[in-house]
């Protein structure tokens, strides 16, 4: 069974009095622990298509089907309640809390969001410090890290709630390449760790490579899907 | 809801300039309006006491009409023996009255035999009055306070005008309700100082000494003052005794008494009432103030933070939680701003006591301002500024909380 499926999705805005075709009735579907990519210039539509995959924004037509909710129907509060149990963000900008630490920032979705016991809280967030090599850092402000540190923060942030899908747009662009491959080994290890789902948008040929499954979009259609291995565009 | 707070107070220090500016702004508020306020209760409370306990007393009942004619002091209002005795079973079964006393107001004429000039005189029973309008005493200058029989206690100007002394002879010329005039020769007891408000320039003679005076029999009451044991419960005490009275009926069903609090009877009421009002209107600014910074200061901040809100929301928090979020931020500018201006207000209203201002009030002076930390005043101020700091941030609040995630992100 698919964890995402897109059928006919459609999303139109409004910029003044034009009307611009975002994406023009996509069909796809993701499989649990997939990595997967949409890849694609500017304006190709990535960033809209996982705006809508995470709850952020609804469909203009087509349906959407999220862990097997369709996302279309969901009302701002239902849509938050979702987000949280279900799918974790990372940013290309790494959007951390800047008044709360490294560790509170991990912290948050589980005190917030998601509220669990302290012990457990403790338990989970040191494992995933440990995980993406924070531990040292944990009581550091987001404006005492470097880039590639935030993002880790970032990753370790998405994924305490144990999603069943992580969403990243652009993770590596603000990134040297050496940070922003080993960013993408740390989500790829983290997938294999937890089987969560990872899908990230980038524009940067040098680490589509990375992705397992690549969905290539150009001015919001979906021009082509492969598989690591696979020479196949459909 | 205390991580929210930690966030609220961190979030806070990361415009720290921005924060200490409101914070100091509801500061100086807080500041103004709790001297201010602890400055005009102790004037207000200072003359309230001079005028009730030096002559009115906090409440005066007389019988029903008397008010409307006081001017002329009537005698034909006066209150029958029957009646004065009624009355002192009510004042005397109310649990809240502390004394009461009993008197005849007249007008009448004074004489040194060299000249003459008119005269208004409150005939007393010593022991009582002095019980019921306890400072009467202190106002004696010359003399003994313990007025005896033939014995007349001048006002202060009447007897420098008249060039009178304690001893000296004077004679006190009344006209009774019959119409008929009548004198008798008295002896100045002493000089009474000037009092500000009704009966401040009375002069004082004995129940006795006036009845004989205005040939009175039987005897009769003009008025009853009396002396509450709480002076804050006067209007408790005024609401049940208004009651019982208004029960005591003549033949044809119409009340027998009329019964007022010192409001009433005082001009200065409403000099008190006008304090109300400006301390009203500095606690509207006041309110102004908090609203019009806390607001400011939350626009800026959530205009701001945009990106910020839209990742708390895309990462699940609930619209409501980001609303307290920021009515908390508003909250914690507003508590910092009470907590450091009633810290202040503290130092300066007991720095004013030392100071020793003295004012005057009438022909008295030297009345020393006492400002004093009321703990009610500082709870309401405390109170209103707290609540007028979460409504101030409520709008910023409530628009934090409907961003939509997606347009938030792309925030720069």
């Amino acid at each position: 069974m698919s964890i995402i499926s897109g059928k006919d999705l459609k999303k139109y805005y409004l910029a003044g009095e034009t009307k611009v075709e975002a994406l023009k009735g996509l069909n796809f579907t993701l499989d649990p622990g997939d990595f997967a990519a949409f890849v694609g210039p500017s304006g190709s539509g990535k960033t809209t298509l996982l705006s809508l995959i995470g709850c952020l924004d609804k469909p203009t037509g087509g349906v959407l089907e999220v862990c097997g909710t369709d996302v279309g129907k969901l009302d701002r509060k239902a849509g938050a309640r979702f987000r949280g149990e279900h799918i974790g963000f990372v940013f290309q900008d790494f959007n951390l809390i800047p008044v709360l630490t490294v560790y509170e920032n991990i912290e948050y979705p589980l005190m917030i969001v998601n509220p669990l016991p302290e012990n457990e809280r403790r338990k989970r967030i040191m494992a995933l410090l440990e995980e993406v090599g924070m531990t040292d850092q944990q009581h550091k402000y987001p404006d005492q890290l470097s880039g590639g540190q935030k993002q880790r923060v970032a990753v370790a942030r998405a994924l305490v709630t144990r999603p069943k899908l992580v969403l990243a747009d652009e993770p590596t662009a603000n990134l040297d390449h050496k940070t922003a491959y080993m960013i993408l080994e740390l989500m790829k290890k983290m997938r294999a760790e937890t089987g969560t789902t990872f899908i990230f948008s980038t524009h940067d040929q040098k680490i589509i490579g990375e992705a397992e499954r690549i969905f290539t979009l150009e001015d919001g259609e979906l021009t082509g899907t492969s598989r690591t291995g696979d020479n196949n565009n459909a | 809801m205390l991580k929210i707070f930690k966030m609220a107070v961190r979030n806070t220090h990361r415009y720290a300039r921005r924060s200490l500016l409101i914070v100091s702004l509801i500061a100086v508020g807080v500041i103004f309006v709790q001297v201010y306020m602890a400055a005009t209760n102790s004037y207000k409370t200072l003359i309230i006491s001079q005028i009730t306990d030096s002559m009115l007393g906090h409440l005066q009942m007389h019988k029903k009409g008397y008010l409307v004619s006081v001017e002329n002091v009537p005698l034909n209002m006066n209150l029958t023996t029957e009646q004065t005795a009624r009355a002192e079973a009510i004042l005397k079964a109310n649990p809240m009255v502390e004394s009461y006393s009993t008197r005849i107001k007249l007008g009448g004429m004074i004489s040194n035999f060299a000249e003459t000039t008119n005269i208004r005189l409150a005939a007393i029973d010593p022991k009582k009055e002095f019980k019921t309008a306890p400072l009467l005493p202190s106002r004696v200058l010359e003399g003994n306070n313990n007025l005896k029989a033939d014995e007349v206690l001048v006002p202060e100007l009447l007897a420098k005008g008249m060039k009178l002394k304690t001893g000296d002879t004077v004679v006190l010329v009344a006209t009774n309700k019959d119409g008929s005039v009548n004198g008798k020769q008295f002896t100045v007891g002493g000089i009474i100082e000037t009092a500000p408000g009704p009966g401040g320039r009375d002069g004082y003679i004995l129940l006795a000494d006036a009845m004989e005076l205005l040939r009175m029999d039987p005897p009769e009451i003009s008025e009853i003052a009396v002396h509450l044991k709480d002076f804050g419960k006067l209007d408790t005490a005024f609401n049940a005794l208004a009651k019982a009275f208004m029960q005591e009926k003549t033949k044809d069903g119409k009340p027998v008494f009329e019964i007022h609090t010192w409001e009433k009877l005082s001009p200065f009421a409403s000099i008190a009432k006008m304090i109300d009002m400006m301390t009203l209107l500095v606690k509207i600014m006041l309110v102004a103030i908090v609203l019009i910074g806390i607001m400011n200061v939350m626009i800026m901040s959530v205009y701001e933070r945009t990106r910020e809100i839209g990742t708390i929301a895309a990462i699940g928090t609930q619209p409501n939680t980001i609303l307290a979020m920021f009515m908390a931020e508003g909250l914690c500018l507003g508590l910092a701003g009470v907590i450091a201006g009633n810290i202040i207000s503290v130092v300066v209203i007991y720095g004013v006591r030392l100071l020793h201002i003295t004012f005057s009030f009438g022909m008295r002076e030297g009345f020393i301002l006492t400002p004093s930390v009321n703990p009610l005043d500082f709870s309401i101020i405390s109170a209103i500024v707290l609540a007028v700091a979460v409504f101030g941030s409520l709008q910023p609040a409530w628009k934090a909380s409907r961003l939509e995630p997606v347009k938030a992100l792309k925030s720069i």
